[in-house]
């Protein structure tokens, strides 16, 4: 039983689909839904390096260093947002941000 | 086999793990899940011989952002009864796409592996090292996204520190201009009066 490229795919779609369930499951915390996009990340970064380690090339670990990157200056971003709007707001419920009547 | 068995665990533990993120009410929870699927992830990056990567991932997201992330839940006082409120009417609809995209993600890697040998991945020169690799295409073929990176970092901290820095109003601290600035005659009026007896 060898473990190869689409065990890993596999279950790299499972977990971006759960990552995606969350998103419509949790559409009362602005908080659970950064981590679902957390989740979401980690399953892109499962296929890289799959693939990388796949075709032998290193680049794909390369991109995934850099996803790592962003999405750290994702949650820093977000989460200093997250707080300003608890400041003005004292509620962070997602049905609740109707302000530009979107 | 012993690494087929170590595969089949640590991935059922991750998706557990991610069930446990989308389902979990209490945000503390829910993040403390995340970490978990975290770890798990590691492994099986590890089992994939990225070891560079996984130990990255489990320095700066468990102990940095999922740090982070506890810190700004437990700063905010969440309303949990609010938030604990039943799913959202979006629900049957998410878990109808979900299934969907489940269905057929899986449909297409097994359509696309159909027929071919299963074969495991690129097998590493002898003394290979995941890190001097990293470090050797990073440094040389990919530097601008390197300094790139950085900006986006530099960036990061830049927005969050003005994004949550206040001043709050009623808080008593000195004015140092003002302060220099002074004019004795300003403050103090001498006059000259007759002594009485």
């Amino acid at each position: 039983m060898v473990i190869g490229l689409d065990h890993y795919l596999t279950i790299s779609a499972v977990l971006f689909t759960l990552a995606v369930a969350g998103i419509f499951i949790n559409r009362k915390n602005l908080i659970l839904l950064l981590m679902c996009i957390e989740l979401m990340l980690l399953a892109v970064n499962f296929n890289f390096i799959a693939f990388s380690r796949y075709l032998g090339d290193e680049t794909g670990q390369v991109f995934v260093f850099f996803i790592l990157t962003v999405a750290a200056a994702e949650a820093a971003i977000g989460l200093a947002i997250l707080v300003v709007l608890f400041r003005n707001r004292r509620s962070i419920n997602v049905n609740e941000l109707d302000e530009m009547k979107g | 086999m012993f690494q087929a068995l170590l595969f089949y665990a640590f991935s059922g533990l991750l998706l557990a793990a991610a069930l446990g993120v989308i389902f979990s009410r209490n945000p503390v929870h829910a993040i403390m899940f995340l970490v978990a699927a975290f770890f798990q992830s590691a492994v099986l990056w590890l089992l994939a011989e990225a070891e560079f990567l996984a130990i990255i991932l489990v320095l700066v997201y468990v102990g940095a952002v999922m740090v982070l992330f506890l810190f700004v839940v437990m700063m905010l006082d969440i309303n949990v009864e609010q938030a604990r409120s039943g799913l959202s009417r979006y629900a049957p609809l998410g878990l109808i796409i979900t299934g969907l995209m489940i269905v057929e993600l899986i449909q297409v890697i097994r359509f696309r592996s159909e027929g071919q040998v299963l074969q495991g991945f690129a097998v590493n020169p002898e003394n290979y090292n995941n890190t001097e690799a990293l470090g050797a295409v990073l440094y040389t073929e990919h530097v601008y996204a390197f300094e790139i990176a950085s900006v986006i970092l530099l960036l990061a901290i830049v927005a969050a520190i003005t994004l949550t820095m206040r001043k709050r109003p009623g808080l008593k601290v000195q004015d140092i201009a003002m302060q220099v600035a002074v004019d004795p005659k300003d403050r103090v009026r001498i006059i000259k009066m007759e002594s009485e007896s």
